[in-house]
């Protein structure tokens, strides 16, 4: 549970306070086609060009739902551990807009398709904390106004017009910013997964409403015990934030606010903000007495959508194994949670750990990973799917290194040769020599030349064991780095008569 | 001339069938009908041109033997339907000169079936009116006048410019929208034949919308047997209507057939409304002896929430067509106000000059009472006894097939008789709006002259789908009435 732990308060001037936190997140569907429509949903097209006369509000035109709109919707549901309802009801929602060429956005008001779920996140200190689904529903997105491109007039692209969205809606169990984008990052995990949504969010496929308030010390606890919003202080909404980073920062700035104005004795009017990312404020978009009458009732032009119990099983039956599953199985192979959490935070990124751990020892796997191939990939500034070397090429690598045929030092630079050069591994091993030299008449040859070279070493080394660790080097150094360090050091050891413990 | 465009529906496909007359010598006389009926304002836009070429291609269809049930019958389309290529108007001035460049599915079916379409008929603007009255292109004068009277009538509404165009012998059929009674009283008052389907039976799509959980498409004819005919080409299920019914459309006119012995007839005693006209209660038990005389049994039922009807239809007709008509804005086609400052004046002139007032009054209705604070006295209100008038008609027809009702308080009143009031003016709707509160198919059928000479309908309300069985019993009473007048052509001497 979440217990009001010392690093979740914010301190003010007259004491400490609580942030709650709540989202509402807009995810695309992902479909070939729109919620009503067959129009395209094709992103970066031509403007107007993915547009049927459905979209665009033409007289007469019906809207008919599009089924896999509503099959991804169940997925997302079980996704997210959720009741999912076999009988919703699409509503319309009524604002004027431009962009919203019908007058009304259908919507799901009282009886969404997903109900009540839950969404487990892990944050950096290794605590897991539950966060509340209250709710997904489905809806069409409206179009996009365009104010730059006339110096008199506004223009209005309906490509994204009926394009199919979910939203859902958390309950407000989040208590930091940190927990507030550690949970967008895990849905965003958990519907990539489920391929419902490719959250992109610099195209706009997910988009987050943020509520937070504030309240004194104890007041979340109340309101976890009894239900009751009275306990929790009045809420603002920050409207489309956009992306991770911005996420922590509108959250964090609202409190303060928050917190500044509870403080000079003001209080908190319940409102629509937007975050200014530039200026790093959020401001006052409209009031609650500004706020829209969005006279909802039920479209009589849908009937209300039903499915059966066995074809939700049936979709249940087609979900991938997702990141709390797929991490847990990580952790029994050896990982540890942190590691495990950081490979299951994307989908390409698991599945190319899982084939690089393949026969190989888990924990020896997501280090190579980790240090070696993220390491390059973060240098070049590629990501997890550009990777230049497959994780079948690394398996062998990592292969290598334990049945000692190159060292873990030899293993890093083959990795450079094949991460630019291309190349199967193994034969790159073979034609240029990089073989592990475990022979030790080799190694005793090197030895000898190194104390030769070196009397005075040898004194020392007599005195000051720790020294021995200075010839190792020197030898690898002699064999081009091929030599075995274990069989140096134990070759060391007899020939300098040193201590074990040395 | 006249003797040609005097056929019903069936005598014509027979005679085109026959090849004793071509499509194109029916639709040429329809066409300087139409040409000489201007006085009656039926038509917002003549087809004659496209009329003839359509003639023509169904002629040569027939020639090659290719002969669709509808085949070269000249139709009249209710402006109401989106014909591809043809301007369409709802009757409104938002709508500007908006060409659909697609097709109701309605009209669709019945080009189909080798229909020629002879124009767009005249209707209240957006079917909210029943007079025609509100038509943004002028009322339509029904054919009709009373005894020594030179007085214009209006043609019921909304369907006006159909019931005036049947009734005139400008078309053979047309078609019209019922949304609380727009087929069946105009139908009932220009002494013609109205019927709405279930809901369901027939597609929305492409049919400008006014009140989506209400409106549904329907014939208006000279004859039952027509009507028959026609709902069978206009009914289908539609992909492109989620709400249309993938039931078996079935051959109406074969159906007709075998007469109503042991049929159960139901007269709904809160049908029987104070202050309604003698001779309408006369009509009407006379039109349950013709059917008691045909071997139908007569069982009084009741229907006990017929009386929140019209407030409910009230409520549930304008909160759907606030909605429905939110996207007449001015920003993508239709008619835009000129000198506007920003977006919401835009909105704001467009709508306000686009609209007519009753267009306006019902939106603001709809708005009312969708709002915050209102919707659960209001709206949820009304949901609610929708559902108990559906339940009522459910249970009255557990004791009979059809049920027996007047078609309207009254015959055609006077143009501009009933503007001022516009509760008045709903009353009109008194006997038609329960049947589109449940769904279920009604019918007119002209059944007698009133006092002063003026046509006079009797409704019969059939069971959901079950349009064969109220086809057949609308037959009998229309056999039995054998209304054989017609409107004096007082327009074309």
């Amino acid at each position: 549970m979440n217990a009001p732990i010392k690093n979740k308060l914010l301190k003010g001037e007259t004491g400490e306070w609580e942030i709650v936190i709540g989202m509402e997140v807009h995810a695309q569907v992902l479909s070939q086609s729109k919620l009503f429509s067959g129009a395209s949903t094709t992103f970066g097209a031509d403007p107007n060009s993915n547009v049927s006369f459905i979209d665009a509000g033409f007289p007469g035109m019906l809207p008919v739902i599009n089924a896999k709109c509503v099959e991804q919707a169940v997925r997302t549901g079980l996704g997210l551990k959720a009741k999912i309802n076999l009988r919703s009801i699409f509503d319309r929602k009524n604002y004027f807009f431009p962009d919203l060429p019908q007058g009304y956005q259908i919507s799901q008001y009282k009886d969404p398709i997903v109900g009540e779920g839950e969404v487990l996140i892990d944050l950096k200190d290794g605590e897991s904390i539950k966060v509340g689904i209250e709710r997904l529903h489905l809806e069409q997105d409206a179009g996009k106004s365009l104010h730059d491109q006339h110096p008199d007039n506004s223009f209005v692209d309906l490509n994204r017009s009926g394009i199919a969205l979910m939203e859902i809606v958390t309950k407000p169990h989040m208590r930091t910013s940190e927990e507030a984008a550690a949970f967008l990052k895990k849905l965003r995990a958990i519907v990539r997964y489920l391929g419902t949504c490719d959250g992109n969010m610099d195209e706009g496929s997910m988009r987050a409403d943020i509520n937070v308030s504030v309240c004194r010390v104890g007041g979340y606890d109340k309101f976890r015990a009894d239900g009751s919003f009275k306990h929790l202080g009045t809420r603002c909404e920050i409207k489309n934030v956009n992306s991770m980073r911005f996420i922590a920062q509108a959250v964090e700035y609202e409190a303060r606010r928050q917190i500044e104005v509870i403080e000079a004795g003001g209080t908190i009017a319940q409102e629509t903000r937007r975050y200014d990312s530039k200026v790093g404020e959020t401001r006052s978009m409209r009031s609650k007495e500004e706020a829209h009458d969005y006279r909802y009732f039920p479209d009589p032009d849908l009937l209300p959508l039903e499915f059966e119990q066995s074809w939700v099983d049936a979709i249940a039956k087609t979900l991938p194994e997702l990141p709390d599953e797929k991490k847990a199985r990580f952790v029994q192979s050896g990982l540890s949670a942190y590691d495990a959490s950081v490979l299951v935070a994307e989908r390409e990124l698991a599945d190319y750990y899982e084939e690089l751990a393949k026969g190989v020892d888990a924990k020896a796997a997501a280090n190579w990973l980790n240090n070696e191939i993220l390491g390059r990939l973060n240098r070049d500034g590629l990501s997890i799917t550009d990777v230049p070397v497959s994780a079948h090429a690394n398996n062998a690598i990592i292969q290598m290194i334990s049945d000692k045929t190159i060292s873990g030092k030899i293993a890093k630079d083959l990795l450079d040769i094949v991460w630019t050069e291309g190349g199967d591994p193994r034969t790159v091993v073979e034609a240029r020599g990089m073989k592990q030299v475990t022979d030790t008449g080799a190694i005793d040859a090197a030895i000898e030349a190194v104390i030769a070279a070196n009397p005075d070493k040898v004194e020392e080394v007599k005195a000051k064991p720790k020294l021995a660790a200075w010839f190792v080097g020197q030898v690898m150094k002699q064999t081009g780095g091929k030599a075995n360090p274990a069989a140096v050091n134990a070759a060391l050891k007899t020939r300098l008569n040193l201590p074990d413990e040395g | 001339m006249s003797d040609l465009i005097s056929m019903t529906l069936a005598e014509a496909r027979d005679a085109i069938r026959a090849k004793t007359i071509s499509s194109r010598e029916l639709t040429g006389a329809f066409v300087s009908a139409i040409e000489k009926a201007r006085p009656l304002n039926a038509f917002i836009t003549e087809a004659g041109e496209q009329a003839l070429a359509m003639a023509d291609a169904a002629d040569k269809r027939i020639a090659s033997g290719q002969v669709g049930a509808l085949e070269g019958l000249p139709l009249a389309i209710k402006d109401l339907f989106c014909t591809k290529g043809v301007r369409t108007t709802a009757a409104s001035k938002i709508l500007g000169n908006f060409v659909p460049p697609y097709e109701s599915t309605v009209t669709q079916n019945l080009w189909d079936a080798g229909a020629v379409m002879l124009g767009k008929t005249n209707l209240d603007e957006f079917a909210m009116g029943s007079s025609n009255e509100t038509s943004a292109f002028g009322t339509v004068i029904n054919p009709w006048r009373a005894k020594n009277s030179n007085v214009n009538l209006v043609p019921g509404g909304s369907s006006g410019g159909s019931s005036a165009a049947v009734a005139a012998d400008l078309c053979l059929a047309a078609t019209g929208t019922d949304t609380g009674g727009s087929i069946r009283q105009p139908a009932a008052v220009t002494g013609r034949v109205g019927l709405k389907p279930t809901y369901g039976r027939c597609s929305r799509f492409g049919i400008v919308a006014f009140a989506s959980s209400l409106d549904q498409a329907g014939p208006m004819t000279k004859t039952v047997k027509d009507a028959a005919i026609m709902l069978k080409s206009m009914a289908s299920v539609d992909a492109k209507d989620s709400t249309s019914v993938d039931i078996e459309v079935p051959d109406y006119e074969k159906l007709l057939e075998g007469g109503i012995k042991g049929l159960k007839v139901g007269i709904p005693r809160e049908y029987r409304i104070d202050g309604a006209p003698a001779e309408i209660d006369a009509l009407w038990t006379k039109g349950a002896e013709w059917l008691k005389a045909q071997g139908a049994q007569i069982v009084e039922v009741s229907l006990p929430h017929t009386k929140y009807a019209l407030p409910t239809y009230y409520i549930v007709a304008p909160a759907e067509a606030s909605a429905n008509l939110a996207r007449y804005d001015g920003v993508r086609f239709g008619y835009r106000a000129e000198g506007v400052r920003d977006i919401t004046d835009l909105y704001e002139k467009s709508r306000g000059q686009g609209f007519g007032a009753e267009v306006q009054r019902r939106i603001l209705i709809g708005t009312y009472v969708l709002s915050a604070g209102y919707y659960d006295a209001y709206y949820s209100r009304a949901q609610k006894l929708r559902t108990l008038i559906k339940r009522d008609f459910e249970q009255a027809f557990e004791k009979c097939d059809v049920l027996l009702t007047p078609t309207t308080p009254g015959p055609a009143f006077g143009v501009g008789a009933k503007t001022s009031d516009p509760l008045e003016m709903y009353l009109q709707d008194v006997f038609t709006v329960t049947v589109n509160l449940a769904g279920l198919p009604g019918i007119s059928v002209p059944a007698g002259l009133s006092e002063n000479g003026l046509p006079l309908g009797l409704q019969l309300i059939g069971k959901a789908f079950d349009e064969a069985t109220l086809l057949r019993a609308a037959q009998a009473v229309e056999t039995a009435a054998d209304f054989k007048h017609s409107p004096a052509k007082w327009w074309s001497v």
